[in-house]
């Protein structure tokens, strides 16, 4: 009876092999670090007492740890929220009509305004103790991390098949499995790359969540953050160098460890896979597989997830009821709701006019105007400058697949890697030749934004189908025309998801990039972002609401008036299916 | 009254809201019903409303107003005893083949050891012992497909539903599972009680059912119903097995009901704005009306049918058309080309385009509203918004630009006007 026996093959018995203990090693060493930072979280402070951050190298890893554990704590609220509100936001209409454009503008909010407007609240909620802060800065994390996270699950949520919705209804499926069966597993591949970017993006902001230099605020939290703002108050290149190190070991571990695997793990939610597509490759998802009790562990948390899903609400079998027509209590409620946001919304605005212009005049808003005017040439000028370098060469290295596939794991690196590290070498380059910070600060800006254009063009490149290569070689098309007929519309959508990601991140740099400080100097730019940070640090608020304000006013302009029309276009016709 | 009938459908009626709220009406005064024991085929062009009325005895979509029972309770949702075979398939791909046979199981609850054993006899039953562990995506359709029935087989459904189960596949492929699905339910093997399948597929139909619904379209209807009394298997070379299949393309190109006269006089009247214009590409037509002049110009239904692979949903379409503009006349299974038909077959590429124009223009309503619009509009260039506008008086929105963007390729094709893509406009001119 060879099939009876099919489903009890693993976990029946487990003899232990030598890649179970260096499974074990790996992952008992993880959970033990996991809560050796967290003790270390909870210690007592009070407001106004410096907490020493000692720039030994020896500290690192203890640091690192410690922020590595704030962003995985803050990606799982991620995760929750995105679960919980992109599910609420792709069912229901009225929500849906609420939720998809507050995420649009709270995703044009840049990070710091997020800890401005919060940390005075969380240091109230936990007096004297560290719980405060360290909140705050895994709240600001978070806010770094979910928006793009939720949007996408609640995009993916929109396009399911409608044949596999229908075979779930069919069979009768009650809406909790519904979700882990099908609406989960769907959105999965999509969800886990957000994640991974959000991961990378969330790190820049490390710095100044860590330490906090808001409205006089003086708290720094153990991490890697609050080690580079020391080293960067005692102009300590060693340290700033310790750092990088650190950072880059880091980013390699948990590649390696967590997004390699859940990579490797998604393939199998994908419909179908390309023809030229390599699996993803990773060495801890074949460790874990070669080692016996891990295999055996597997089975048990199989078997758990399969009663977490299969969870009984009740002993009948869910049945679905045809909804009856909309009654006009329906109605009435639903007029009421919209009446009562709209009116809340109205109320907001005016009270944040109001609050705004309360101590501030015309002349300010110029000025602010202004101010993100110039910032908004950086963005510009570094989205141009990026695509003229990076689109030749990305094309250059899409061609040959071999270079391809060498070069994509490096600029992803590079792109999770926190550019204001590098800032501080920047910072000693124009302090000793006197260049002007109103123009390197775009330099800056490149530094950290241009590698999404990179590396989707060469995706682009890579994926466009041999024939249309094949072809244009066939017909001599050489040259511009090359550039003009072939390669630039191939490689439109991909080079547009580049531009759009590269222009978020510009945006968000732009606060960190325009306001340096390397010891004693002082560098400050004319823009937005040096303003913010300023006034952050002062502690004005009515400055602080204008600035974020006007920032998110452009950006969302921009979002509306070329990209999402650039968006469409590539959509439309230049998408190759 | 009560009836020992599995599906009872009385005065159904299905009408869609277009944007503007107007109703469209889908299926009009349906009854019918099925028995224990029986397979019942519904058989129909696309858009006679079959995979809807389908729907709505699966419990998926409300019918508008009429009484669909099942075993006497209205049918108010999914119930469990019924279940459903797709024609995309419509596994999950994250799953493997076990567990998406395992998914009716789960839904009902039944524990992880049990749901496993009874997963495994079906798949075993159904032929693919071996596949257990593999992913949908490594299996061919044939297989997929298999997967589908194990699927739906394995919560011992009292009533089958299928639509179009077989028409995603290959010949040969459908043939041996639709071998192997008869064969379960001949011999008794599962406890289903009766089977209602939708399909466009005539020989399929005779094949398989033990009685044939013939659908028209706009709105469907019910137009003819048909007892096949063959035993099983069936010999699809024998002449009684074609006389089932003759009557069903006589009854298909004949309207009910309809004297000679009335249909004169329908004819005489043409169609309107209203006129569900079939998905036609004009090559398709012309290399109908080609390989029909080849043949004296008439030719027998099924065998043209059986010659190019054409099924329901493909050659009536054609057939219609045809009839439309006038190329050519159907009648008892026959079709035969018109004057104009053969002048188009022994045309050269310009003269082709010329007739096809002069057709379309005297008999599509649309084509002629479009060509009179651009023509009145000063730098006779059109938004397609416009015509989408009008249409949707008569159509669901994906229904109009499905109507629009033949009659563009028509008017294309003839040279009538231009249209550009990017803007969307209708024009007289040629791009520069």
């Amino acid at each position: 009876m060879r099939k009876a026996n099919f489903y009890q093959k693993s976990g029946a018995t487990f003899a232990f092999n030598p890649w179970d203990l260096l499974a074990l090693v790996i992952i008992l060493g993880f959970f033990v670090l996991l809560a050796y930072g967290a003790t270390q979280m909870s210690k007592p402070f009070d407001i106004g007492v410096q907490q020493t951050i000692s720039l030994n190298p020896l500290n690192l890893p203890l640091y690192g740890l410690q922020s590595v554990l704030r962003m995985l704590i803050a990606l799982s609220l991620a995760l929750v929220f995105t679960l919980l509100i992109g599910t609420l936001a792709a069912k229901n209409k009225h929500a849906e009509r609420i939720i998809v454009p507050a995420i649009d503008i709270l995703q044009s909010v840049p990070v710091l305004g997020y800890l401005s407007i919060t940390v005075s609240g969380f240091i109230a909620l936990f007096p004297g103790s560290l719980w405060g802060p360290e909140m705050c800065c895994i709240f600001v994390l978070f806010t770094a991390q979910v928006w793009n996270m939720t949007l996408g699950f609640y995009q993916s949520l929109k396009i399911i098949p409608y044949d596999l919705i229908e075979a779930s209804r069919m069979f009768n499926l009650n809406p909790w499995q519904r979700f882990w069966r099908i609406e989960v597993p769907f959105a999965m591949p999509n969800l886990l790359w957000n994640m991974m970017m959000s991961m990378s993006q969330s790190w820049v902001f490390l710095v100044f969540n860590e330490a906090i230099q808001v409205a006089k605020q003086n708290i720094k939290l153990p991490g890697i953050g609050s080690y580079i703002f020391v080293a960067l108050q005692k102009a300590d290149i060693h340290a700033i160098v310790y750092a990088i190190i650190a950072m880059f070991v880091i980013i390699f571990l948990y590649d390696q460890l967590m997004f390699r695997p859940l990579l490797k793990w998604a393939e199998k939610f994908k419909a179908d896979k390309m023809p030229d597509e390599k699996p993803n490759r990773a060495w801890f998802t074949s460790l874990l597989q070669r080692a016996q009790l891990i295999r055996y562990f597997g089975n048990i948390i199989s078997k758990l997830g399969d009663a977490f899903i299969n969870i009984r609400f009740s002993q009948e079998t869910y049945l679905e009821k045809h909804q009856p027509k909309v009654s006009w209590l329906n109605k009435t409620l639903t007029i009421t709701f919209y009446t009562v946001i709209i009116a809340v919304l109205l109320i907001a605005a005016f009270l944040f006019v109001r609050f705004i212009f309360s101590t501030l005049s015309w002349a300010n808003l110029w000025h602010v105007f202004l101010l993100t005017l110039a910032s908004a040439l950086r963005v510009v000028a570094t989205i141009l400058i990026s695509s003229l370098v990076w689109v030749p060469v990305g094309v250059w290295i899409g061609r040959n697949n071999k270079l391809a596939k060498l070069a994509q794991p490096i600029v992803q690196f590079c792109a999770a890697f926190p550019a204001n590290l590098i800032y501080p070498l920047a910072i000693l380059l124009i302090l000793k030749y006197h260049f002007s910070i109103n123009i390197w600060s775009t330099a800056l800006i490149i530094m950290g934004a241009q590698w999404y254009i990179l590396f989707n063009v060469i995706a682009g490149t890579s994926t466009m189908p041999k024939e249309i290569y094949y072809a244009a070689r066939n017909f001599d098309v050489k040259g511009w025309l090359w550039w003009k007929r072939v390669v630039i519309p191939g490689i439109f959508p991909y080079y547009v998801t580049g531009a759009i990601t590269a222009a978020g991140g510009a945006w968000n740099l732009t606060i960190v990039a325009e306001l340096l400080h390397w010891g004693s100097h002082t560098l400050s730019a004319f823009g937005i972002g040096a303003y913010i940070t300023h006034y952050t640090n002062i502690g004005d608020f009515h400055r602080i609401a204008l600035g974020i304000g006007m920032m998110c006013l452009f950006v969302l302009l921009f979002n509306w008036l070329v990209w999402r029309p650039l968006y469409n276009l590539a959509e439309t016709r230049f998408r190759i299916n | 009254m009560t009836t020992n009938n599995i599906i009872d459908i009385k005065n159904l009626n299905k009408s869609f809201q277009n944007a503007e709220g107007q109703d469209l009406s889908v299926l009009e005064n349906v009854n019918l019903e099925l028995r224990e024991g029986e397979i019942v085929a519904l058989l129909g062009k696309s858009g006679s409303g079959k995979s809807t009325l389908l729907r709505i005895i699966a419990g998926l979509i409300p019918p508008t107003t009429g009484e669909a029972l099942y075993r006497n309770t209205p049918i108010d949702g999914p119930v469990k005893p019924v279940s459903m075979v797709f024609q995309s398939f419509a596994l999950m791909p994250w799953l493997t083949v076990l567990q998406n046979v395992e998914l009716g199981l789960e839904a009902q609850g039944v524990p992880r050891d049990e749901r496993r054993k009874k997963a495994i006899d079906a798949i075993d039953m159904i032929g693919l012992d071996g596949f257990e562990s593999a992913y949908p995506k490594e299996l061919s359709g044939g297989m997929q497909q298999r997967v589908g029935f194990a699927r739906a087989l394995v919560v011992n459904p009292d009533l089958l539903l299928m639509d179009e189960p077989f028409s995603a596949l290959d010949v040969l492929t459908a043939d041996n599972l639709r071998g192997d699905l008869l064969d379960l339910w001949r011999e008794k093997k599962i406890d289903t009680k009766g089977i209602l399948f939708v399909t466009h597929n005539i020989e399929e139909a005779v094949i398989v059912a033990d009685r044939v619904l013939i659908f028209s379209s706009n709105p469907g209807r019910i137009q003819a119903e048909l007892n096949i009394d063959l035993p099983h298997p069936r010999d699809e070379e024998s002449s009684p097995f074609r006389r089932y299949v003759d009557q069903i393309y006589t009854a298909m190109t004949t309207r009910p009901s309809e004297t000679e006269k009335q249909r004169r006089q329908r004819k005489k009247r043409g169609v309107g704005m209203d006129y569900r214009l079939p998905e036609i590409n004009v090559s398709e037509l012309l290399g109908l009306i080609e390989t029909m002049a080849e043949d004296d110009g008439k030719i027998d239904l099924p065998e043209l049918a059986e010659e190019w692979h054409l099924d329901v949903d493909e050659l009536f379409p054609l057939i219609e058309t045809l009839e439309l503009l006038e190329f050519a006349k159907a009648a008892h299974g026959d079709i035969e080309l018109s004057d104009a038909g053969r002048a188009l077959a022994k045309a050269d590429i310009q003269e082709r385009k010329e007739i096809f124009a002069t057709c379309i223009k005297q008999h599509v309503p649309l084509i002629q509203h479009i060509c009179r619009v651009i023509d009145e509009r000063r730098g006779h260039k059109v938004s397609e918004e416009r015509f989408l506008t009008r249409l949707e008086d008569h159509f669901t929105e994906k229904e109009a630009e499905r109507v629009l963007a033949t009659a563009i390729d028509w008017g294309r094709y003839a040279e009538l006007f231009a249209y550009d893509y990017n803007t969307g406009m209708l024009s007289l001119e040629d791009p520069e």
